[in-house]
């Protein structure tokens, strides 16, 4: 029989599992246009100078006392929009943009439930003729707002601009927020798509039966998964090249270190959260299982690998552990080649760590998984 | 041509914590039979359907394909079954045609094969469109032909008209008749429609909790009982006056409250029907409609369980 009219079995198994995601116009959008969109919305959010509006309670009395008199003289008059804002402070500044203190006179018992409701979050009050500030000194917002009060109440300046000749506003490529944020958006997206396509998919056609119905053929069992991976890889790379083009156009961003190196983790990064998605995906027949097992896996790393925001903030014990997650070793990975000029060396441990445990995860997956 | 049977099952157990699901059960299917394992839900039809499927093991007793056992001979029972499981849903956003190209692959077959056995299930008009766009009827001839792929020596069918409504029924019989005069395909088929395993199978194994409750060719089946007769009927008044049904009657009379209708069981007819009749003057029941008909399967399965087929 002529070899060239027989189907191919790679082939058609790499041809169907890329036409069930393309076809999918839900996993197009939220595995390329949404991480897009997160960029741009995160990126102009933490690059713009805006001007801040902050909202603070002022107990009054009926009887004029010294908060009235330090309102009146450093704010603008009393505001007669209806909208219960009694005063107004702006303290202008050009290199970080304006904070605008919008002054609320509330009761006390008004005061505290705008402050539990997170409406203000310092209360200026007075006691026998001193002028108090109250508000949770474990909150940052709050105690910049203190700290800004404090600083302009007693100056004698009427029209406040702040002196920011000492700012030198860092805005080279490399230092911005965007640039720490996209690398990690990267890994992120790779982490994500790889535990929720590859996982969600084995367990989907596990319930389905369609597992156990090609089991029933001569179908070879490493040609199935080969292709799935195969076919998440393509994905997430056609999603990556994307992000990268995306924010290149826009921010400005450009890979700093090496290009073989980018692609190195990022191949290290597939295998590693392959071999984790089809561990967790080894068993159960149930999405909803599935559900919880791949959040189990996934929630920790967003909150804690330092996407959005450096891990540093951790407390120090967790660190040593907080590195050693697998989106951790992507996302440092990624930015020590994007905004330190990494190369393959520099990435090497991270690489093979993400590379080893994938494989581990992978032959873990198999000697347990369910085909029927 | 081979001399031992296409599928035999010797003594085959198999539990499911405290369920026995196949309690000893031993048949065999040659070459072009077609096999109903008939019985309700719950009879234990899947489980051994799954076990000649290499699907479930057994915990006790033989299953030979071909006079091969599973164990070291995947591969080869693989390519000469062809299998429907119960509930498979294939991928909703592959055509017809790919899907059948997917499993072509893993039997190596030509491309005209794919278009060979969309013709045999008459789906040609529907070929480029999507899995989830196919009613119940296709989708159910889409896994037929999946099954009818490797042109396989044995064919087993789970349920294959399960849900369907009657036309989409037939024409699955109609194929599977066609397939019978055509190809020396055996087929082992499970069901509890008591037609569908009349109107397609040589050979029929009622079964429940596992076990064989009776097993023979239809005429075998229902010769025993070819004297009696079932007299189905309705009543100008509409209903049964209480306890004219109850086992103090001289007639065992079912009355289905439902659809308002009686029927009695007459081991000899002849004789049995004017005494009947009398019974209901003597009650002063005026009848509006009297039919009567052969035993069917279902009657013979209440005979031995108490239950319908299909409850």
């Amino acid at each position: 029989m002529n070899e060239q009219s027989k189907y191919n079995q790679l082939w058609q198994l790499l041809a169907s599992h890329l036409k069930e995601v393309i076809r999918e116009p839900g996993v197009l959008f939220w595995g390329i246009i949404f991480p897009i969109l997160m960029s741009l919305g995160l990126g102009v959010a933490f690059t713009q100078n805006q001007d801040t509006l902050r909202k603070v309670a002022v107990i009054l009395h009926s009887t004029p006392n010294r908060i009235d008199s330090l309102l009146l003289y450093y704010t603008d008059s009393a505001d007669s929009s209806g909208d219960g804002v009694s005063y107004k402070l702006t303290i202008k500044n050009e290199q970080m943009g304006s904070t605008t203190f919008r002054f609320y006179s509330m009761s006390w018992d008004e005061a505290l439930v705008a402050l539990k409701r997170g409406v203000v979050n310092v209360i200026i009050a007075e006691t026998y003729g001193e002028i108090e500030y109250h508000f949770d000194p474990r909150n940052p917002d709050a105690q910049l707002n203190y700290l800004k009060l404090t600083k302009y109440f007693g100056t004698g300046r009427k029209t406040i601009i702040e002196n920011t000749e000492n700012i030198n506003p860092l805005t080279l490529t490399g230092t911005r927020y965007i640039d720490f944020l996209i690398p990690g958006l990267l890994a992120m997206g790779i982490m994500m798509s790889t535990m929720w396509g590859l996982s969600y998919g084995i367990i989907e056609k596990r319930s389905k039966k369609l597992l156990r119905r090609m089991v029933a053929t001569p179908m070879r069992k490493s040609y199935f998964l080969i292709s799935f991976m195969t076919v998440r890889m393509l994905m997430n790379f056609a999603e990556a090249v994307l992000l990268i083009v995306f924010v290149w156009l826009v921010f400005d961003i450009t890979i700093q270190g090496s290009i073989p190196a980018l692609f190195a983790i990022f191949i290290a990064g597939n295998i590693g959260f392959a071999g984790l998605a089809f561990f967790v995906s080894c068993r159960t027949a149930k999405t909803e299982i599935g559900n919880g097992l791949i959040n189990v896996i996934v929630m920790p790393m967003m909150l804690l690998s330092g996407i959005f925001f450096s891990y540093h903030n951790f407390p120090d014990a967790l660190i040593p552990f907080i590195q050693q997650l697998p989106l951790t070793l992507v996302a440092d990975g990624m930015r020590s080649i994007f905004i330190e000029g990494a190369g393959l060396l520099q990435i090497a441990v991270p690489t093979t760590i993400l590379f080893v445990g994938g494989i581990v995860f992978f032959l873990l997956g198999l000697r347990f998984f369910r085909w029927y | 041509m081979s001399v031992h049977p296409l599928v035999q099952v010797t003594d085959v157990y198999k539990s499911f914590k405290a369920v026995k699901a196949v309690n000893g059960l031993t048949f065999q299917v040659d070459q072009g039979q077609f096999l109903a394992l008939l019985g309700p839900n719950g009879a234990g039809k899947t489980t051994m359907v799954e076990m000649i499927e290499g699907i479930q093991q057994p915990d006790r007793g033989e299953i030979l394909i071909d006079g091969k056992k599973w164990k070291h001979h995947e591969e080869e029972i693989h390519r000469i079954i062809g299998i429907s499981l119960q509930e498979t849903q294939y991928i909703d956003k592959l055509t017809v045609h790919e899907t059948l190209a997917l499993f072509a692959s893993f039997y190596h077959l030509p491309k005209n094969r794919v278009d060979e056995v969309i013709g045999i299930v008459r789906l040609e008009e529907k070929q480029k469109a999507y899995v989830v766009n196919l009613s119940g009827g296709q989708r159910q001839r889409l896994a037929l032909s999946i099954a009818l792929l490797n042109q396989p020596k044995i064919l087993l069918l789970d349920e294959p008209t399960t849900g369907l409504d009657p036309a989409a029924r037939r024409e699955v019989w109609d194929i599977l008749q066609k397939l019978k005069k055509e190809s020396g395909t055996a087929l082992i088929l499970t069901t509890h429609y008591m037609e569908e395993a009349e109107q397609l199978c040589d050979y029929i194994i009622i079964i429940d909790h596992g076990l064989i409750l009776k097993e023979g060719t239809i005429s075998q089946l229902l010769k025993v009982e070819k004297d009696k007769k079932i007299v189905e009927f309705t009543l100008r008044n509409d209903h049964l006056p209480a306890g004219t049904d109850s086992d103090h009657s001289i007639f065992r009379i079912h009355w289905n409250k439902e659809l308002r209708k009686g029927s009695v069981e007459l081991n000899e007819f002849d004789k049995e029907l004017p005494e009947f009749l009398e019974f209901l003057h003597s009650k002063k029941f005026t009848i509006e409609h009297l039919e009567s008909r052969r035993i069917s399967l279902d009657d013979l399965f209440i005979s031995l369980t108490g239950r319908h087929l299909n409850e």
